[in-house]
């Protein structure tokens, strides 16, 4: 079962009236992954998990849910729990009922709702706190309220929209390590939102980079960062010297370079951190234009006839001044393949 | 002048002026006079006593509650709804909708209330009661729909999208977590409600007949002929219960945050 489809997004379309959020979404997600949405804001990533809970009627598509069409199965039907941005808490109930609510709903006998409540808010460390209304709650502890409230629940999939971009940086490293073990003892299929990379890549089991209503790239937090496919997820985490690649060569500054080494055919461009690039030799002249040391490295600027290039040196080695001339390669067999320049 | 000298005069003008009334009311109800005056000649209770023994009254005085609370409660039934189909939903007409609300608060009572006379109750012969009832419910439908949409504005709509997760219906939704979060707000307005259509004088003016009429109009009429310090004893009443409703609505629900 593990390797089959537990969730699937199928050609998914999402629309508000006439305009397009979400276009011909095709993901399908394993059983207890743990999945991030990473992407820029108005991408589409809350969008699609508003589809995926059915509080959005897709245009077009359908969504399948361990082995059923859901896609037109009611929102308060589909076993789906979603943890707001904004936590939405009920303002008028305790942290207890806040919890007990859907259980409630359920029908469950008093004492199994009491021991699920008690049992959900003691995971999320909140078992002193159940008296109290969400208004007296700081936000991080909101948040765990609306965490066990969806997991009270055992829902099939479990979204959550940006969890972390609401807490201050420290709250935001203790939520990640919550999630991370939430998500670890009850196995439970996990969406989150992001526009942080380094939220993505520390707690992804898989990333799916979205732009613009699509999937730019979909893979491994270790795919993502060193293999990105396409300019703008190069770009996204951190890969600085990109350029064009046409009929195998590269598309820079005053022309088409030769390269050394032959590229696969599909190759629409290239793509190097700053530390990739080789100073000090190789087939390229640049001129230093500008230096800044960042206790381990140095990183410079380079001028030269690509344009401007950007490299990084370990701090240890001797300063390069401003105005030298320098050789650099850009070592094809160390450069990220994209397949998609646009 | 000085601001120092200046501002609690004025203050102190304002407010007189604006209370002040109510303490001539108070002092002439307690007269011991036959007719209505100021200062007082005397002191006694016989004139609040009296309220109490005419008939016309106690039946303009029920039909007065009636009105109030009944056209108030049928102003919040339709206009609880309304307000949230109004901060909830992109209606079409939903500015349109907002505007012709609030229509009774802008147009002069003497107007609607001539308007509901000559179009609507003499050529089609209408209950005159029924009209009064929802001339009322009319008049404080604005009121209902301002202080409701006030409390719904406060109130973030993705609680019912999490209610419905949780496995509620869109209805259920609405009275397991809109309603209990809106309920001051619903009670402020019955409360402002209720005043408005207890003072309220124009509109009912033309809308009494026989044995119909509210207790300012019988109030009014009573004084066309009897000219005795009952009337002042009647408004002080009043006033001290109008007095004691908001006092207990402060006091409970903060009632000062919706008007
Ligand atoms: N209620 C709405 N009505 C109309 N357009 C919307 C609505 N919500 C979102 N959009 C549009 O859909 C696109 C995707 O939005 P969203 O899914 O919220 O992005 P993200 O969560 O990635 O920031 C954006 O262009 C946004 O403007
Ligand atoms: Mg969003």
């Amino acid at each position: 079962m593990s390797d089959a489809a537990f969730l699937s997004l199928e050609k998914l379309t999402l629309a508000y009236g006439d305009t397009v959020a979400v276009k011909d979404l095709d993901l399908s997600i394993r059983k207890g992954e743990l999945v991030a949405f990473l992407g820029p804001s108005g991408c589409g990533k809350t969008t699609t998990m508003r589809s995926i809970a059915g509080l959005l009627s897709p245009a077009s598509g359908a969504i399948r849910l361990d082995g059923a069409d859901i896609t037109r199965v009611s929102a308060n039907k589909r076993s789906v729990g979603l943890v707001f941005q904004s936590y939405a808490l009920f303002p008028h109930l305790t942290v207890f009922e806040n919890v007990a609510f859907g259980l409630r709903l359920k029908k469950l006998p008093a004492n199994e709702i009491e021991s699920k409540v008690t049992t959900g808010l003691k995971s999320v460390g909140l078992s002193k706190f159940s008296a109290r209304k969400p208004g007296e709650l700081s936000g991080g502890q909101q948040q765990r309220v609306a965490l066990a409230r969806s997991m009270v629940m055992e829902p099939k999939v479990l979204l959550l929209d940006e969890p972390l971009s609401n807490l201050d940086a420290r709250l935001r490293l203790e939520m990640r390590t919550e999630l991370q073990r939430v998500q670890k003892e009850t196995g439970v299929t996990m969406i989150f939102v992001t526009h942080d990379q380094g939220e993505a890549l520390s707690l992804a089991d898989r990333i799916v980079v979205m732009l613009n209503g699509a999937i730019e790239q979909i893979g491994t937090p270790e795919d993502i960062y060193n293999r990105p496919t396409s300019r703008f997820v190069a770009d996204f985490v951190g890969f600085e010297n990109i350029f064009a690649v046409e009929g195998g060569k590269l598309k820079a500054g005053n022309g088409p370079l030769e390269l050394s080494g032959s590229l696969p055919p599909d190759t629409a461009g290239l793509a190097w951190r700053p530390r990739m690039v080789t100073l000090g030799s190789g087939p390229f002249q640049g001129t230093v234009r500008g230096a800044s040391f960042s206790g381990s490295t140095r990183e410079y600027l380079l001028d030269t006839p690509l344009g401007a290039i950007k490299a990084e040196e370990d701090a240890a080695l001797a300063a390069r001044e401003t105005g030298t001339a320098i050789a650099f390669d850009l070592p094809v067999d160390k450069a990220a393949r994209l397949k998609k320049f646009g | 002048m000085k601001p120092r000298v200046f501002t609690p005069l004025v203050l102190f003008l304002v407010i007189g002026f604006l209370i002040g009334p109510f303490f001539i009311i108070v002092a002439a109800s307690l007269s011991g006079g036959e007719t209505l005056a100021f200062p007082p000649q005397g002191f006694s209770l016989q004139w609040v006593a009296k309220v109490f023994t005419v008939e016309s009254f106690r039946e303009s005085f029920a039909i007065s509650m009636l009105l109030a609370i009944g056209g108030t409660a049928a102003a919040l039934v339709l206009g609880v709804p309304a307000s949230y189909a109004l901060s909830r939903y992109k209606l079409p007409f939903g500015e349109t909708v907002r505007t012709i609300v609030s229509l009774p608060i802008i147009v002069p009572g003497i107007i609607v209330g001539l308007a509901l006379l000559r179009y609507i109750v003499v050529p089609f012969g209408f209950n005159i009661t029924l009209v009064l009832f929802l001339a009322h419910t009319a008049l404080v439908l604005p009121y209902a729909v301002r202080v409701v949409s006030a409390s719904l504005n406060n109130l973030r709509s993705d609680i019912e999208e999490a209610a419905v997760l949780l496995g509620s219906s869109r209805a259920g939704a609405f009275f397991r977590v809109v309603m209990p979060n809106i309920r001051s707000g619903i009670l402020a307005a019955f409360i402002l409600g209720f005043v408005t259509s207890f003072n309220q004088v124009p509109v009912s003016l033309f809308l009494s007949g026989p044995g119909v009429r509210t207790l300012p109009i019988d109030m009014l009429s009573y004084m066309e002929i009897t000219y005795d310090p009952s009337v002042a004893a009647l408004s002080a009443l009043l006033a001290f219960m109008s007095i004691g409703i908001v006092f207990l609505a402060e006091r409970f629900l903060g009632f000062s945050r919706y008007v």
